[in-house]
């Protein structure tokens, strides 16, 4: 079916504008931090002027940056793991398996997605000061999980219900246990639906304000969401090290996320539409 | 879902003392329940005891002045009272005077960024549905926003917003126009913040509903331009029914996450100016934990908060349940 031409145009006119205002923040963002250090002071309209990496060599070198992005690596590797692994055996579970309880697990994890961080914060605050979890890794860790399995867990569901059950019979009838069938053979078909869980739970801690905020005290426990707030603080305003730190940190997601999209998509396709 | 949701922390019956039935139950459920244990019991630990306890700091007055703390080797014991139901009722009658005003903002915060994030995505998500060349290039375009991580996002609309060198002002001026305080006017920074997180939610809602498109037979559109049926139509009658499932669950999870989006209103105008673009979350938070922390203030707000997102999950997913949708 040949489409009108004028329909054709307005078609691709429409997309392009709406891909520009996609894109345009975050072009904005690499050309600033291109500039000189206080090059965003103008009130001139320039791409470009006098390109520089002296922002980012005075981010590397000059500030905490690099300390704040291990430990955010750190913090965001380790909830992937840990999320991944507790969504992925309760995703099995309700997605399989008949049992008393399942109901009001998965309403619970409904609701637990309303859990406004304003009535968690302050006890969760006590429980991490308490089991001495306050300033590591493990607390925030155990944190963001909370905000990100129930998710999670939702959207595995979802995805292995798209995997056929003769699968786990086929593993029943050779001796394997369910967690057995599980791990040896739905772990390894759901390797698509896994990985874009995977980066759920990634960007998730990656990109997390409000806990790391509160629970991280002292310049070299930061994560790189509390670190920028340093660079634009009340009296000083580095946008040249923002800019350029901004592009450091949305590289290596940014990446991955290429790659992931389409899965991302399916995935999140599978868990839509049957949740 | 037919259940009620219930505010209770999510919790599987830990697997009984094997005796008669109870003992068939659980070595047929054994597996199931091992299975959920790990995120029961996180859960359980940190989402379910600080429910239980942000509900009872929300009957006391607890504050930064009177809850246990040590001071070097010496602990002070808490001194707080329980104090029933006055922080609701100070709240609810208005007499605290900003839970209202508070409240009415982060409704049209919501209404206004769920709507444009469907209207938007639905949009795109159609348009990008067509056989089209460079289909998958204004996808990966129209997706970056999502790959930004929302604080990095955040930080940069500042800088567009900026009121002196901000691109947006900088236009303005070289076209004779007045600049525009984008985050310093209350009404202006409302719309600014509305439209940060319109800009930063439409993808998933897009991506979201294109796989709800591409699942809806092409057979059907065939059968319907047979009958004469117009493009309104069409869509009106197969494209909307057949998205209703996906539909129903973006728009409750769009609802919930807008409703105490936290970053965006955090980084960009700090809730600012005054308390302008402060929404609910935000302020609780902020009543936690600046100036004399007010801890009993903030557990009441989240406990409000949690109350209204619970009723309106319930009552939305009766109301729209579709036929022969399960749970």
């Amino acid at each position: 079916m040949k489409r009108h031409p004028a329909k054709s145009v307005a078609l691709h006119s429409t997309l392009i504008a709406a891909s520009t205002i996609a894109v345009f923040p975050v072009v904005w963002v690499v050309l600033t931090s291109l500039k000189p250090q206080s090059g965003w002071q103008s009130t001139e309209l320039k791409l470009f002027s006098d390109p520089t990496f002296a922002n980012y060599t005075q981010v590397i070198g000059g500030t905490r940056f690099v300390r704040w992005f291990a430990n955010s690596l750190a913090v965001a590797g380790l909830t992937t793991l840990v999320g991944l692994f507790l969504a992925a055996t309760a995703g099995y579970a309700l997605s399989r398996m008949r049992f008393p309880g399942q109901r009001p697990l998965m309403t619970g994890f409904l609701v637990t997605q309303m859990f406004p961080v304003a009535i968690l914060i302050v006890p969760i605050y006590n429980i991490m000061a308490a089991l001495h979890l306050l300033n590591t890794y493990g607390g925030l860790v155990l944190a963001y999980c909370t905000v990100a399995v129930p998710f999670c867990a939702w959207m595995l569901k979802g995805y292995f219900d798209t995997i056929s059950p003769e699968i786990d019979e086929a593993g029943r009838m050779d001796g394997l246990t369910p967690f057995g069938t599980f791990w040896r053979l739905i772990v390894p078909l759901s390797r698509p639906g896994l990985a874009v869980t995977g980066f759920y739970c990634f960007l998730t801690a990656w990109g997390e304000v409000a806990y790391a905020t509160t629970f991280m005290v002292g310049e070299d426990n930061y994560t790189l969401a509390v670190g920028m707030q340093q660079f634009v603080g009340q009296f000083k305003a580095e946008w040249g090290l923002l800019t350029a730190a901004s592009v450091l940190i949305t590289i290596p997601v940014g990446i991955v996320f290429f790659f992931a999209q389409k899965h991302l998509v399916a995935g999140l396709t599978a868990g839509g539409t049957k949740a | 879902m037919t259940t009620t949701l219930a505010p209770a922390p999510p919790r599987s019956p830990a697997p009984p003392r094997p005796r008669g039935r109870i003992r068939a139950a659980a070595s047929r459920n054994w597996y199931a329940w091992a299975m959920v244990t790990p995120v029961t019991v996180v859960l359980g630990v940190l989402v379910g005891y600080p429910l239980l306890r942000g509900v009872y700091l929300s009957l006391t007055d607890a504050n930064e002045a009177n809850v246990g703390r040590d001071i070097g080797v010496n602990h002070i014991p808490a001194t707080y009272e329980f104090v029933g139901l006055d922080n609701y009722v100070r709240l609810l009658s208005g007499a605290e005077g900003n839970f209202y005003p508070r409240l009415l903002w982060t409704l049209a915060w919501t209404a206004a960024c769920t709507a444009l994030h469907y209207g938007i995505g639905l949009g795109l998500a159609t348009l990008l549905n067509r056989p089209l060349r460079g289909r998958s290039v204004y996808r990966v375009l129209l997706i970056l926003p999502w790959a930004v991580p929302a604080f990095v996002s955040a930080f940069a609309w500042r800088l567009l917003f900026n009121s002196q060198y901000g691109v947006f002002n900088v236009v303005l001026s070289k076209i004779g126009l007045p600049p525009v305080e984008w985050l310093n006017d209350p009404f202006m920074a409302k719309v600014s913040v509305i439209a940060v997180n319109v800009w930063l939610g439409v993808p998933f809602m897009m991506v979201a509903l294109l796989g709800g498109l591409q699942s809806i037979p092409a057979q059907l559109y065939e059968a319907a331009e047979m009958d004469g049926a117009t493009a309104w139509q069409r869509f009106r009658h197969i494209t909307l029914p057949g998205l209703s499932s996906v539909s129903g669950t973006v728009i409750l999870l769009g609802t919930i996450w807008t409703f105490n989006m936290f970053p965006i209103i955090y980084l960009l105008t700090g809730g600012g100016p005054g308390d302008a673009t402060q929404i609910l979350v935000t302020f609780a938070y902020e009543r936690a934990f600046e100036g004399i922390r007010d801890y009993s203030g903030a557990a009441t707000y989240g406990v409000l908060i949690l109350s209204m997102l619970l009723l309106f999950a319930s009552f939305y997913r009766r109301t729209l349940r579709a036929p022969g949708e399960t749970a």
